[in-house]
């Protein structure tokens, strides 16, 4: 099913277009370069490097995106490959994509905002977990509560719609 | 006379790692003072994480059964990066490290092994605790975040992002329980109380912050005490808790010897990689 492979080029452009079909195993609406933890694709003679960026520290899902990317690659007639992971800089919500985000929206999932608004280093005082202004993914509304900082992953919070009464899930700014 | 042979124990998948334990023999550790730095943090936020988990299937609503599991999932992601790193140094993975030291060898601080949900402790001290902890890692990641050692550095930049969620809902609910009902009142400041004692460990100076902070490896514990008192003090205020007079009292589980409630926690923490050597997920 594989064509040769011309050129390095092609070889690294081919990869990263599989690697926008590598979905996120949590969140199986986004691919993992949609959600920006790809940062690199590099050629080594016979191997392709992938280069990953952690999102969370106790993430469990690392592991499996690791092995996703891997058997992806390879599958596709362009390994062997491996990944490799980049701690610094710290993986943060903004490299979302556009894409990633319309796509985390029809999902039913509201997309994070910008993290620039959030504080950096410390903490400024006071120190509480408010709610954030998110807005409904299902009907648009601006009309919603928290029910839970929390949710079923760690990237996510919990959150009603009051219009349209809908529960939804809010990806954290992080 | 006859002889039995027994069939060895059923192991799980292959270790990860060629370094990955096949004994259940405890590993013999001296750290430097730079790897006791790194540990002590590293198993403060692995034994932490053991207690908050205790609360998993039993907190008071679902949604915090979630948010205390979450924090605990963060914490130990934490401990797995900074034991890995000082693992690698030392010719030990990080298994190995959370699994197979004894007791004397770990670093925690005492108040992060204080008994927890399953010896009867209530819900405003797992708040009041974490609450503590979180406000003290929170302005350690800070400062980590300029550390000389790079991995470390990048380790902090993303954990620092993660603490600031922790002391946030900590705070929110340190809030609810300490201006709430005369009986959440009554408990967290008996919570206070029972812990306040064990945060003087906290800002301790001794041979190995000194060396880590002449090494630029990160800074003395002492130094930390402003920030943290900053802190804390606005969300104590606001919760209309009083803050304690700090005694003579010293815990010094960051030295190694613990407090009784230690074993207990590690026999039920490190029972599973001892009775299946090597086993991996």
């Amino acid at each position: 099913m594989t064509a040769p492979v011309s050129s390095s080029s092609t070889r690294v452009t081919r990869a990263w277009d599989v690697l926008h079909g590598v979905l996120d195993p949590e969140v199986p609406a986004i691919s993992v370069t949609d959600l920006g933890i790809v940062r690199d694709v590099v050629e080594h003679g016979d191997g392709l490097e992938v280069v990953v960026t952690p999102t969370y520290s106790g993430c469990p899902a690392t592991e499996v995106i690791e092995q996703a990317i891997t058997d992806a690659v390879n599958a596709a007639g362009l390994g062997p490959a491996r990944v490799t992971q980049r701690r610094a800089p710290a993986w943060t919500t903004d490299w979302i994509t556009p894409q990633g985000r319309e796509r985390l929206r029809a999902y039913g999932i509201a997309p994070p905002g910008s993290c620039a608004s959030e504080a950096t280093g410390a903490n400024v005082s006071p120190i509480r977990l408010m709610a954030r202004n998110v807005d409904c993914p299902r009907c648009g509304s601006a009309q919603t509560e928290r029910l839970s900082a929390f949710g079923s992953t760690a990237c996510k919070s919990l959150y009603r719609c009051v219009a349209c009464r809908e529960p939804f899930e809010h990806f954290k700014p992080i | 006379m006859t002889t039995t042979t027994f069939a060895p124990l059923p192991t799980t998948a292959s270790p990860s790692s060629s370094i990955a334990s096949t004994t259940t023999e405890s590993i013999a550790f001296a750290p430097t003072p730079l790897q006791a730095y790194l540990v002590r943090i590293g198993d403060t936020c692995l034994i932490h994480a053991q207690r908050l988990a205790e609360w998993s299937g039993h907190a008071p609503i679902l949604e915090e059964d979630i948010a205390l599991t979450n924090l605990a999932l963060d914490l130990v992601g934490q401990a797995r990066a900074l034991l890995t790193h000082v693992g690698q140094q030392a010719g030990f993975d990080e298994d190995q490290l959370a699994f197979l030291r004894n007791e004397r060898d770990f670093r925690n601080f005492t108040i992060a092994e204080l008994p927890g949900r399953r010896a009867g402790q209530d819900f405003a001290n797992a708040i009041v605790r974490n609450f503590l902890l979180a406000a003290w890692m929170n302005v350690l990641w800070a400062r980590l975040e300029g550390s000389g050692d790079a991995e470390i550095a990048a380790i902090a930049g993303k954990a620092v992002k993660e603490s600031r969620y922790h002391v946030a809902h900590a705070a929110d609910w340190l809030v609810r329980l300490g201006d709430g009902t005369d009986e959440s009142t009554r408990r967290t400041r008996q919570a206070v109380d029972r812990l306040w004692p064990y945060t003087a460990e906290l800002f301790e100076t001794d041979d190995v912050d000194t060396a880590a902070a002449e090494s630029g490896l990160g800074p003395m514990r002492v130094s930390l005490k402003p920030e943290w008192d900053a802190l804390v003090a606005p969300v104590f205020a606001e919760a209309g808790l009083a803050i304690p007079a700090t005694g003579a009292f010293r815990s010094t589980g960051s030295r190694g010897v613990h407090s009784e409630h230690m074993g207990y926690l590690l026999a039920e923490m490190q029972t599973l990689q001892r009775s299946f050597p090597g086993g991996a997920w």
